[in-house]
């Protein structure tokens, strides 16, 4: 069923001048399969920007720091792996400090799981928006993609500074990173909506989602590089079916030098971004017309 | 005003399950533990079904409602709580889905819905208006343009950059009504808002309303203050259940539902479907007389029920007098006279208010049964009407005392400043 009827512009009677065209929508009960509005969606691109703008705001207001907090935390966390993954465990690193390399996998885990925990807690925590006014509900788990780019502009920007800082080249491939960025995120996005809708209904979600983030920093080679899985009984195989490996293998290629880049998993791991975002906004839109009655 | 169609209602119904939505799967396991005397049985059903969710009850908080807006008018909807008018503005504005039905909606939607219509606690005031605007279709072009006129309307002026969260509530929702009025979106839905805030506020409110209405938007407006749906809306509709039973001039309407409200009290609703614990309820409430003079005492006898009257302690009632604007004009409470109703000894309770004097008209009588701790024990909104008739407050009164000004009528004397001796008696 269509969800709005095109406009049989209503608003043109005796050929008067209009100051601005009088939209008509058409409300009907939704069932079945609705796919995203675009145009609608294209129409609340600033509420877009507003939401994001605030999502970025709001993160660092009432802290001491404030903004210093987008470089702090990869570099603290990144701290942490250095002196467990690589001093105790003694992990390799393909060729690159191990600090820097674990600062590179951080840029794009905190991308990811920062996204995907917001997104998921995203219409629950707007409740009191949701339940008084109307705009289209995916723009809030979209909106905390903005975040998401900032900290990783921030952290582009500081790998580049880590690489001169350890007298290291800047590959060339350095350009490529936003196409991986935005491939992760596109997953993220996708695990994110979906985790939102459910969220709505069950609140379980929210003590799932950390868990299953927690499992997914292990089981992605973020602390280490892929070449530190033994490659016995197809080890490497099972490991690479995480999509995410791909695409932290393929950031790293672009962020740091000296590093081999496999196109087929590369390929396979966009894909199924492309694939949980088709799904997460399907399970979106299916469930977003009970949110207000159930929330 | 113009002819043209704003909005555009269609049959519309909408369907809620009552209960817990998105309960748990093993809150039928929990149920069956709870239950019994045929656990066996439930036991053997839920094994059958580990994750089968019991077919819950439905209600419809709107059923088969039509109805069409024309632009620049202004509608009032009437009814009860509970019938449906909250449901429906949250239709309109596509909050909530329908069950059934079509709307058509020329134009933008606005909607001041409750209190602080979707703030954000953690942004400031000025933020909040961007957010809001944009939420509500606005570019930010038209924001900027609007924007003094909004904050000067709320008055929030030196809290522009205070996070809302520290707005008092009547800010808050002056920001929000603000927003909604001065942002230009073709229909505006009004909820209820005027219901809270001060007096000057409302003022301000409505006659803001009315410009907005001459100004050729289309508004939905929903009040209990019933004059001011008569002062401002051009059409009206009385919502009953869920269904639209009436349409007309919002005189004819208001008039209408205050007449059915007056015939039925919420008395005949189930029992069980009144809130408070129901550990007492009131069965009964009935003025003395079906018609009390102005100055006259008026008696009203309240019959009550107990479930367990030796668990239950004294009883404490609170009984206040609402006027047709829902004022409540006099509110008695057993506790404050130091007065309680045990169970068994007082079936029966009566209470005599002596003043001030109502003026003639319909008053309803709202009822609250309270136990010791005070927690609500049942609450009858519409116990009963108290009926005042016209004429002559009280053989010495002049005849124009009930009439005039004024919410309720007094026994006053006026004196002339002279010599001492002269001077009257009280």
């Amino acid at each position: 069923m269509a969800r709005h009827n095109p406009p049989p512009s209503p608003g043109t009677v005796d050929g008067g001048p209009e100051p601005t065209r009088i939209p008509h929508r058409v409300i009907r009960p939704r069932s079945g399969l609705t796919l995203l509005d675009l145009r609608e969606l294209w129409d609340t691109r600033e509420l877009l920007y507003r939401m994001g703008r605030r999502d970025v705001t709001l993160r660092y207001r009432q802290t001491a720091l404030g903004i210093t907090w987008v470089v702090l935390q990869p570099l603290l966390a990144a701290g942490i792996f250095t002196v467990v993954f690589s001093r105790v465990a003694k992990l390799p690193s393909d060729g690159v400090p191990y600090f820097v390399f674990a600062v590179a996998g951080m840029v794009v885990w905190n991308a990811l799981s920062s996204t995907v925990s917001r997104a998921s807690t995203s219409i629950t925590s707007n409740a009191t928006i949701v339940t008084r006014v109307f705009f289209p509900r995916i723009l809030l788990p979209l909106s905390v993609t903005m975040a998401a780019l900032v900290d990783a502009a921030v952290g582009w920007v500081l790998t580049v500074a880590l690489l001169l800082a350890f007298d290291l080249s800047v590959p060339w491939s350095m350009c490529t990173f936003p196409l991986w960025l935005a491939a992760t995120l596109v997953l993220a996005q996708g695990l994110g909506t979906a985790a939102a809708a459910l969220a709505v209904r069950y609140r379980d979600v929210q003590y799932i989602v950390p868990v299953l983030l927690t499992f997914l920093l292990y089981a992605s080679p973020v602390a280490y590089s892929l070449g530190a899985i033994p490659n016995t009984h197809h080890l490497r195989l099972l490991y690479s079916l995480n999509p995410l490996t791909g695409l932290l293998q393929g950031a790293r290629w672009a962020l740091l030098p000296h590093q081999r880049l496999d196109l087929g998993l590369s390929a396979y791991s966009v894909g199924c971004a492309l694939v949980a975002f088709a799904i997460g906004t399907v399970i979106f839109e299916r469930s977003e017309r009970g949110f207000s009655d159930v929330i | 005003m113009s002819s043209e169609i704003a909005l555009d209602v269609h049959h519309v119904s909408k369907r809620y399950r009552r209960g817990v939505t998105g309960g748990s799967v093993l809150d039928g396991w929990a149920q069956v533990l709870a239950d019994r005397t045929t656990f066996a049985d439930a036991a053997r059903r839920r094994l059958r079904h580990p994750v089968r969710r019991e077919p819950r009850e439905e209600f419809w908080a709107l059923r088969d409602v039509s109805f069409s807006l024309g632009e620049g008018e202004v509608l009032g909807v009437v009814g009860r709580n509970g019938a449906g008018k909250s449901t429906l503005l949250k239709v309109i504005s596509r909050i909530t889905d329908p069950s059934e039905g079509r709307i058509d909606l020329y134009g933008r939607v606005g909607c001041v819905l409750e209190v602080g219509s979707g703030f954000h606690p953690e942004l400031t005031g000025r933020e909040n208006i961007y957010l809001n605007g944009s939420v509500l279709g606005m570019r930010r072009r038209e924001i900027d343009s609007q924007f003094d006129a909004i904050v000067e309307f709320a008055g929030v002026g030196s809290f522009l950059e205070t996070p809302v969260k520290r707005f008092s509530s009547g800010m808050s929702i002056r920001l929000g009504f603000a927003i909604a009025a001065h942002l230009r979106t073709e229909i505006l839905l009004v909820d209820e808002v005027l219901a809270v805030g001060d007096e000057a506020f409302r003022e301000r409110c409505l006659a803001k309303l009315d410009s907005v209405a001459r100004s050729g938007r289309t508004v939905v407006y929903v009040s209990h203050l019933l004059e001011s749906v008569n002062q401002l809306c051009t059409r009206a509709v009385l919502l009953e259940e869920g269904r639209l039973t009436m349409e007309g001039t919002p005189d004819e309407v208001v008039r209408t539902y205050l007449i059915r409200q007056s015939r039925s009290a919420d008395l005949h609703q189930a029992m069980d479907e009144r809130p408070g614990s129901g550990g007492a309820r009131l069965v009964e409430a009935r003025p003395e007389l079906p018609l009390f003079a102005c100055a006259e005492e008026k008696v009203l006898s309240f019959a009550i029920e107990c479930r367990d009257p030796e668990a239950l302690g004294p009883i404490h009632l609170r009984v206040k007098v609402v006027d047709e604007n829902d004022l409540v004009l006099v509110s008695c409470d057993s506790r404050a006279v130091d007065r309680s109703f045990a169970p068994r000894s007082w079936p029966e309770a009566m209470l005599r208010i002596r003043s001030p004097w109502l003026k003639p008209g319909r008053y309803r009588v709202d009822v609250a049964l309270e136990d010791r701790a005070g927690s609500l024990l049942d609450h009858v909104p519409w116990a009963c009407v108290l009926t005042v008739g016209p004429g002559v407050p009280s053989p010495g009164s002049p005849p124009s005392a009930a009439d005039g000004a004024g919410v309720v009528a007094a026994e006053y004397v006026f004196e002339a400043e002279g010599p001492p001796g002269r001077k009257g008696g009280a």
